[in-house]
């Protein structure tokens, strides 16, 4: 399999074998974790520009760390500290950071297709760190990641996924990937927040958690907000909780080797309860350390590409 | 030399043959040998490969190793694709492996083991990737074939041929449990 | 004394029951009688093969000015028009100042007898500044030359303040358009809800939020006895309750754009704000039940809404790219090539109703006919003529059309205002 993309915008768009040639090179980038010294010149004298236009810390983290674990040098600009805030496009902004000599740009904007639209207009590569509620691929990787990590294989594996599905972008990263790899996909939520529609997408859709807690081999809980926008979508986060929340007695519905994910960061007491978040099936903070090695892999295949 | 994809080449035929199976058996006994009989401490040694042919190599030294001194030898990778000062000039990105060594490293000997020596980069490389596990006491190297051509100051501590090569002709080694083709190294004129 | 002769073209004046081969007498800038032209040295021009059809109309265009002259100009809308073979453009009032006002009415007028090369028709706003809130001066916009009201690009949400508008409206005897999105139901969707706003985590515009205003137009028409247009419709939903009232004799009619026939919503995978639209491209079965409406004659009138938008306007994140295409030079050629040639739901003769005497019935303009006396305006199409669209080629001054490269077979020759040619190809 000969790896010639420049970008990773999304999940929907790569192969099987795609998919499962980034995860082969996350294996040998896990690696560089354990040494003494956790650095190799791969990207060595690249330039990785962190454009957070949509603000975060962990995932900015974890690119950060990734470039400087290649040898990277590393920029962060976020909206408040770029010129977007005087009025300059997106466009004009990239271009500048190109005349510049980026030659990685890892972007988080909140509109969909804002890294694609800086792909085919840059030669830098573009990395999607999440794009309003299209995807965030590296986080979907990660996950699978880990998965896979754990039970060795994805396919035919019961995947749950609970929560705000219509606004998440980790969601329909985590539904393309794992649909692609053979796994069966269930979404469960308020139908307000998992409209049918989703179906089409070649996934199960429940509103009922407790039905599908048994048979599940993996349960990726989502992060449950409510703010403003979503107040016309469910009452409230004591309701949520009640009906979808993954509390101590509910854990008791999974198989013993089910294991427990959740993209971070976690509100304890909302979409998990404390004891199950820290308990013997989570691995979210497997998934953290993944993210590393899935994102050293990512920059380096998009970035090693010769231009 | 570092793993290229496994292209279809030049068909045997085209080829000149250098070293059979069997040359290739009593080449890697003889340095198994060697190594022996330079490492007077062999349970601090590592025969580390270099991905693919170069861990099949160290295997097979190992065994003889074994065989011989009765003594399990460690073995381990080094992958060298993170560490080319290369990166990005190269019209396919090289494939990467996760690296495997026994730690720490101080006080080990290290056996840098590969199929092809040739320019000497990849051995740079495979330095630069031991050196970021930690700082053994002695580096060695352990190649099946020396076709000549250096572009840095290396040299191997073991050979099990040397071949003096034109730049532009291509040696092709081939090992059964790598490959599923008859052990072999060919030479080719282009 | 100029004279023309247009001769050997299948004449279609569907206002005088006409479509036949024949010839057409203009003198004066006025169709004229055979006879009074025979006599005189008079220009002829060959129609042989084409269609002789009165000055088609388009009652739905933005000429953004004033306040938007970096998107278009009167001048330069009107230049796009003749190029697609319109004599006569009805324009929208969400021009900065809006046209809220009888000043304003008064500039554009000015400005189109000025530099327009075919007939600027003004629309006014049905509110203050557009904002739903307070009706606009109404009576007033009426006297100085509106042919209708309108708060196209935003709709009042207010049905209390909808019907006192349509009660106000009838008095003045001013027909209303309306632009038909509920903001509550659409909030911020910016694409079609279905499938493919799921897919990429889009803000979906659903289809009942242009039916449920669609329902109140139908209502307060019956109510206040008087006629509502619905824009650009875009769902089976408004098609099914459009027919439904007509023919139990409500005054309601729609307009069609061809943009909601020739693409689906399948269209935005890629995220190219050149299928952006308000309302948004929809799913195949919203187009057939639009076919379907055009062909029963549910959906009576045919138009462009043409939208034009500066390059670095368009060139943004999907989300805060503003809505519309351009549409003059395109239309004509796509409603040819689907309606008639592809799909087959109508004839020429109808396409040329649709453009010609179905608007001026609504607007009750003096258009959209062939009949002695009338003003010269004259559109000669090419129902068969095979070409390739060229926005690099286009009169207006934008380029946001998705239809580059597009082949079409049907086009407009030559268009005549007032018995003067001002385009042909």
């Amino acid at each position: 399999m000969n790896w010639n993309r420049k970008d990773l915008l999304g999940l929907r768009e790569l192969s099987a074998d795609e998919i499962n040639f980034i995860l082969e090179t996350a294996d040998a980038f896990k690696q560089v974790g354990t040494r003494e010294i956790k650095k190799v010149p791969a990207l060595r004298g690249k330039t990785l520009v962190n454009f957070f236009v949509e603000p975060s810390t962990r995932t900015r983290t974890s690119f950060e760390l990734a470039a400087f674990r290649l040898s990277a040098d590393v920029i962060n600009i976020s909206a408040s500290t770029s010129s977007l805030t005087k009025g300059e496009t997106l466009k004009d902004t990239a271009r500048n950071l190109e005349a510049l000599h980026a030659d990685i740009l890892v972007l988080r904007h909140s509109s969909a297709g804002a890294p694609q639209f800086l792909a085919q207009r840059l030669k830098s590569s573009v990395i999607n760190a999440g794009d309003g509620a299209h995807e965030h691929p590296t986080q979907g990787l990660l996950d699978i990641y880990t998965i896979r990590e754990k039970r060795r294989k994805i396919d035919n594996l019961n995947v749950v996924i609970v929560g705000d599905i219509l606004f998440s972008r980790v969601a329909r990263s985590n539904i393309f990937g794992l649909t692609k790899l053979g796994a069966h996909v269930t979404l469960v939520g308020p139908s307000t927040l998992v409209p049918r529609e989703f179906e089409k997408l070649g996934v199960t859709v429940s509103h009922k958690i407790d039905d599908v807690l048994p048979g599940a081999d993996v349960v990726n809980l989502l992060r449950i907000q409510h703010e403003r926008q979503r107040k016309e979508y469910f009452p409230g986060i004591g309701e949520y909780t009640t009906l979808f929340g993954l509390t101590k007695e509910r854990a008791k519905l999974l198989k013993p080797d089910c294991l427990v994910m959740h993209p971070g960061p976690i509100n304890r007491g909302v979409e998990i309860d404390s004891e199950v978040a820290d308990g013997l099936q989570s691995v979210i903070l497997d998934q953290v350390t993944n993210g590393l090695a899935v994102r050293m892999a990512v920059l380096y295949l998009c970035g090693g590409i010769a231009t | 030399m570092n793993d290229k994809k496994h292209k279809a080449g030049p068909s045997r035929t085209s080829g000149v043959p250098i070293m059979d199976a069997e040359a290739i058996r009593r080449a890697l006994r003889r340095i198994a040998h060697e190594i022996i009989e330079q490492n007077v401490d062999l349970t601090s040694a590592v025969l580390a490969g270099i991905p693919l042919r170069g861990v099949e190599i160290a295997r097979r030294i190992a065994e003889f190793i074994r065989e011989v001194a009765k003594i399990d030898i460690e073995t381990g990778t080094i992958d060298v694709a993170m560490h080319r000062d290369d990166v990005g000039t190269r019209a396919e990105l090289p494939i990467v492996h996760a690296s495997k060594l026994p730690l720490p490293l101080e006080h080990r000997t290290i056996v840098i083991v590969d199929d092809v020596l040739f320019t000497g980069r990849t051995v740079r490389a495979a330095m630069d990737a031991i050196s970021s596990f930690g700082r053994p006491a002695r580096i060695q190297l352990a190649a099946l074939i020396d076709r000549g051509h250096r572009e840095l100051p290396i040299r191997a501590d073991y050979v099990g041929k040397n071949l003096p090569t034109a730049t532009r002709e291509q040696i092709q080694v081939r090992l059964r449990n790598v490959d599923q083709e008859p052990d072999g190294v060919w030479l080719f004129k282009e | 004394m100029s004279a023309t002769i247009i001769k050997g073209g299948r004449v279609i004046d569907p206002a005088n029951k006409r479509d036949e081969i024949g010839d057409l007498a203009i003198a004066n800038g006025k169709i004229a009688k055979m006879s009074e032209v025979r006599s005189r040295k008079s220009e002829e021009i060959d129609a042989k093969g084409l269609i002789v059809a009165p000055g088609l109309i388009d009652i739905h265009v933005h000429l953004r000015e004033p306040g938007f002259g970096h998107k278009e100009t009167i001048a330069s809308g009107a230049r796009a028009a003749g190029t697609g073979g319109f004599t006569t453009i009805v324009c929208m009032p969400n021009t900065l100042p809006a046209a809220d006002n009888p000043a304003t009415i008064a500039w554009i007028k000015d400005r189109a007898a000025d530099t327009a090369c075919v007939h600027v028709l003004p629309t006014g706003a049905i509110s203050k500044n557009l904002a739903g809130e307070e009706l606009a001066p109404i009576g007033s916009l009426g006297q100085a030359g509106v042919v209708a009201i309108t708060d196209d690009g935003h709709c009042v949400q207010n049905h209390e303040l909808m019907r006192r508008a349509v009660e106000y409206a009838r008095m003045v005897g001013l027909p209303i358009l309306d632009h038909c999105q509920d903001y509550n139901l659409v909030g911020s969707g910016v694409v079609n809800e279905g499938y493919w706003s799921t897919l990429l985590g889009l803000p979906g515009w659903p289809a009942a939020g242009e039916e449920a205003i669609v329902m109140r137009n139908i209502l307060l028409a019956e109510l206040c006895d008087h006629h509502i247009h619905c824009q650009h419709v875009s769902a089976a939903g408004s098609v099914r309750l459009i027919r439904e009232a007509r023919a139990r004799g409500v005054k309601i009619s729609g307009e069609v754009c061809p943009h909601h026939i020739a693409l689906t919503d399948e269209a935005i995978r890629n995220f190219d704000t050149n299928y952006k639209m308000n309302p948004p491209l929809r799913s195949k079965a919203d187009v057939d039940a639009i076919l379907q409406g055009i062909a029963d004659g549910t959906l009576s009138i045919l138009c462009s809404d043409h939208a034009p938008h500066a390059e670095f306007e368009k060139e943004v994140e999907f989300d805060q790219a503003p809505f519309g295409i351009v549409g003059l030079e395109t239309e004509l050629g796509l409603f040819i090539d689907l309606l008639v040639h592809k799909h087959r739901k109508i004839d020429i003769a109808r396409l040329v109703e649709m453009y010609t005497v179905e608007p001026s019935k609504l607007l009750k303009l003096h258009a959209g006919t062939l009949s002695v006396g009338a003003a010269a305006d004259v559109t000669l199409i090419d129902p068969d003529l095979e070409w390739t669209v060229r926005i690099d080629k286009f009169k207006s001054a934008s380029r946001n059309s998705p239809f580059d490269g597009w082949k079409l077979r049907g086009r407009a020759r030559r268009t005549i205002v007032r018995g003067k040619t001002v385009w042909k190809l």
